[in-house]
């Protein structure tokens, strides 16, 4: 056994209104640049749906993830090294900038500045990346609420393993919310697609990064990672991802997309992973039992045994400590509501859904709503009769197995009766909760986590440990993104447009002169002689020799 | 009447020029590793493009591997060599005739390839850089001059390996002769050929070329999942203390702090370490 921690997030689907609050904030911290106008390390789909990139579950198409081979062997889903150097200079599974999207603006000025006319003026849509005009064919989010599903989403690939015939009449539609960062999986197949090693697990929390002075353009990270969150800055030809917010979670605060959800649905913790069983983990045969052996190797943070090696492993007591409040561990193995995204794909991913309810297809079996719930049975068929077809979820949670689902959704049912009673004054009914497999302590326990959802319940996030790492003092005021056009300096923060001067590249260089930006948020850093690095990626015009302080981690 | 060889334009030209350019690309290279990792790059454009790149891509890179190999061959390899491995005269001829115009055809058709992507996709356009510009001419001269003298010296006049190979090899041992490159069998297109490449040569570190001294052949034999610490001196550090949890990251990583200025080494820097 050797443990390690590994942070995890899990999302309540059942509270997800769709409001893109946690995609916005997090393309305004993270992905507002230059070359990162298409990046989403955050977004939310509408499901059924194709998805962003399109089509991205399509694994037939992409290639992404990991398969077994024919000895039963765990090996990349698009081949392995040779494979991967063979097709260096052309990476046939990538996808294009298409699938994602032409990244656009407006050209707002024109509403301003053109003369007085007997039309109104127009502000046309420009690409980001070129500055022409573009005639949009798709976007982020394009099939939002549904929008264009009659068309579209019958493309699905979670239906592909639905074997009954898909309802999709119009007073049949049923949709859910799929917010999706990146898995931090704990199997991570962009970090074995990487030919040059710049992508890697951190050891502390399993935080899986890109290291930006590492990266060397090979792209195979955006093709092998199954869920296509890692991306290609096309400005900087560098592979960069979601990093699960790590200046944040290191102080001790959730992501930026966990603090700002209205909904209050994600959650943050820490688990303790047995390392040494990860392999075998990921390479049982049935893709089914896929979800059993991850959690599998989620260890118990109350056994004493478990607390001993994981101190011995150098894993500080106050990191074992948060493991045993973790919301993840609570949510995923002790009541098993959460699932991963995708078990199937190998990768066994860290950021997990609780399933969301719906309501019943049929007006005559609302037996929830009615109260007419004397019997546990009639309440487990009815879960059967939701909207959203069971088996849908069963195909994106748990590789088509119906089961993990139903237990998932009893449960939450069954909180919900037991609360009731509880909260109605009338005589709490332990049978409830032992129908469903569970204990009455527990109930309560998880509608204080999935109901409630205090701040301090939501995230147990143990802070770094100065001692053991680097002081951080001398980051105070730095922002994550450290390289050549890093970030947003605030009072230039105008969002990269068309032909837009790269203003970051601008504030260094106005700070450099004396000029520094009058907000302080950004604090430019003195340049340190030691590490004055040379901006040969300046585009046309742009000065070299614009310094920008050291290397980072996106 | 001072000979040609010794006079002052060949003298720049053979000896001073290869010297300079070695001196700018050798210390350019090192300077670049040590200051700008971030900007070592093969800068793709696939996600922009990758019809033309498909096969452009492969073709010329392809051919460049063959002209690079042609080139060791004939230029780095000792004719005594390969006459000892009994390789005569003219069937090494027929070699590299045909080696080099199959390869330079590949370089040539690739290249067109590319830069009529690059510069009719208007995508790919705006990621090109004014570096990118001078090393496309100075490709497009070195590979222009490559095939010309290949084609030209199809009948076999000008013996390259005992002109201009012999002189190539006198350049690493501070010995070069340019009467070998002025000699009467040297054919104007060799010597614009050599010419032309030393300029490519020194504008190689600050361009996109660099990418080919970064080839990951270390990936195969790398374990898969690579995990870092946070710092990896103060892991090693705390493994020694503790006599366990040693760090069992790939040694793909160095585990110093990184040349570039990684955070870590600004740290420790900042900490008057």
């Amino acid at each position: 056994m050797k443990v390690r921690a590994q942070m995890g997030m899990v999302m309540n689907l059942d509270k997800c209104i769709g409001c893109h609050t946690c995609s916005v904030t997090c393309k305004n911290v993270w992905t507002n640049r230059r070359g990162t106008e298409y990046v989403w390390f955050n977004n939310v789909e509408t499901k059924p749906g194709r998805g962003f990139p399109v089509d991205y579950e399509d694994q037939s198409k992409w290639n992404g993830g990991w398969e077994l081979d024919r000895r039963g062997k765990l090996k990349l889903k698009a081949g392995g090294p040779l494979r991967k150097l063979a097709n260096i200079f052309s990476n046939p599974d990538l996808p294009q900038l298409d699938d994602y999207y032409d990244p656009w603006t407006y050209d707002y000025d024109k509403l301003i500045s053109s003369p007085s006319s007997e039309h109104q003026p127009v502000a046309r849509p420009k690409s980001q990346v070129t500055g022409g005009d573009l005639d949009i064919q798709w976007g982020p989010n394009w099939e939002d609420d549904l929008a264009g599903s009659a068309e579209h989403a019958a493309f699905d690939p979670n239906f592909k393993k639905i074997q009954e015939e898909v309802k999709q009449g119009f007073e049949d539609t049923f949709m859910v919310y799929l917010p999706r960062i990146c898995e931090h999986c704990i199997n991570p197949s962009c970090v074995a697609s990487c030919p040059s090693g710049a992508m890697y697990k951190r050891e502390e929390d399993g935080i899986v990064l890109v290291d930006q002075d590492a990266c060397r353009s090979w792209r195979f990270c955006v093709s092998g990672c199954p869920y296509k969150k890692v991306y290609f800055n096309w400005h900087t030809g560098k592979a960069e991802k979601c990093n699960f917010c790590f200046p944040r979670i290191e102080a001790g605060m959730p992501t930026v997309c966990s603090e700002t959800c209205v909904g209050r649905l994600r959650h943050l913790g820490v688990v303790l992973i047995d390392t040494d069983r990860v392999e075998a983990a990921a390479s049982v045969k049935d893709e089914q039992d896929l979800l059993e052996a991850q959690l599998d190797l989620m260890l118990d943070p109350d056994d004493p045994e478990v607390r001993e090696q994981a101190l011995r492993d150098g894993i500080p007591a106050d990191w074992i400590d948060a493991a045993s409040y973790s919301p993840v561990y609570a949510m995923a193995k002790k009541w098993k509501i959460a699932l991963p995204l995708h078990p199937e794909y190998r990768t066994l991913p860290m950021v997990w859904y609780v399933p969301p309810l719906s309501p019943m297809e049929s007006v005559g079996k609302a037996l929830i709503r009615d109260g007419d719930d004397e019997d546990a049975a009639n309440i487990f068929a009815a879960i059967d009769e939701m909207r959203i077809p069971m088996e849908y979820l069963a195909s994106i949670l748990s590789a088509g197995d119906v089961g993990p689902v139903r237990r998932s959704l009893e449960r939450l049912t069954a909180m919900r009766r037991y609360m009731r009673d509880l909260n109605l004054g009338d005589e709490a009914r332990p049978e409830i909760a032992t129908d469903a497999g569970m204990e009455p302590h527990e109930l309560e326990a998880m509608y204080r986590m999935v109901a409630i959802a205090d701040y301090d319940d939501r995230y147990v996030i143990p802070k770094r440990h100065g001692e053991v790492s680097e002081g951080a003092f001398v980051e105070q005021g730095s922002c994550g993104i450290k390289f050549a056009n890093g970030a947003p300096v605030p009072g230039l923060g105008e969002m990269t447009g068309v032909n837009a001067p790269d203003p970051y590249m601008g504030a260094l260089a106005a700070a450099r002169d004396g000029e520094a930006p009058e907000t302080g948020a950004l604090a430019v850093e003195e340049p340190d002689p030691d590490f004055d690095v040379r901006d040969l990626l300046s585009r046309h015009g742009g000065k070299p020799g614009t310094a920008s302080a050291g290397g980072g981690d996106a | 009447m001072i000979p040609f060889a010794t006079s002052v334009p060949a003298t720049a030209a053979y000896v001073v020029l290869p010297y300079v350019a070695l001196a700018i690309g050798i210390t350019g290279l090192i300077w670049r590793r040590r200051t700008d990792s971030f900007g070592w790059t093969a800068r793709s454009t696939e996600l922009l493009e990758s019809r033309i790149l498909r096969f452009a891509s492969v073709i010329f890179h392809v051919g460049v591997l063959m002209a690079i190999g042609g080139h060791v061959l004939g230029i780095l390899i000792p004719e005594s060599w390969t006459e000892a491995v009994g390789i005569s005269d003219d069937v090494y001829h027929l070699l590299a005739v045909a080696g080099g115009i199959s390869a330079g055809i590949a370089v040539i058709v690739g290249f067109l390839a590319l830069m009529y992507r690059r510069f009719t996709n208007p995508r790919v356009r705006v990621t090109t850089t004014d570096m990118d510009l001078v090393i496309f001419g100075l490709l497009a001269v070195g590979i222009a001059t490559g095939m010309a003298a290949t084609i030209f010296n199809i009948p076999d006049s000008v013996n390259y390996r005992e002109s201009v190979a012999p002189y190539f090899r006198q350049i690493f041992i501070f010995q070069p002769d340019p009467s070998l490159m002025t000699g009467q069998g040297v054919a104007t297109i060799f010597q614009v050929h050599v010419i032309a490449v030393w300029f490519l040569y020194a504008a190689w570190p600050f361009s996109r070329l660099i990418h080919a001294f970064t080839v990951p052949v270390t990936y195969p034999i790398r374990s898969p999942i690579v995990y870092r610490p946070r710092n990896p001196r103060a892991a090693a550090a705390r493994a020694k203390r503790y006599g366990s949890g040693s760090p069992d990251y790939s040694p793909s990583i160095p585990a110093g702090p990184q040349p570039t200025g990684s955070t870590g080494g600004r740290s420790r820097a900042a900490q008057g370490e």
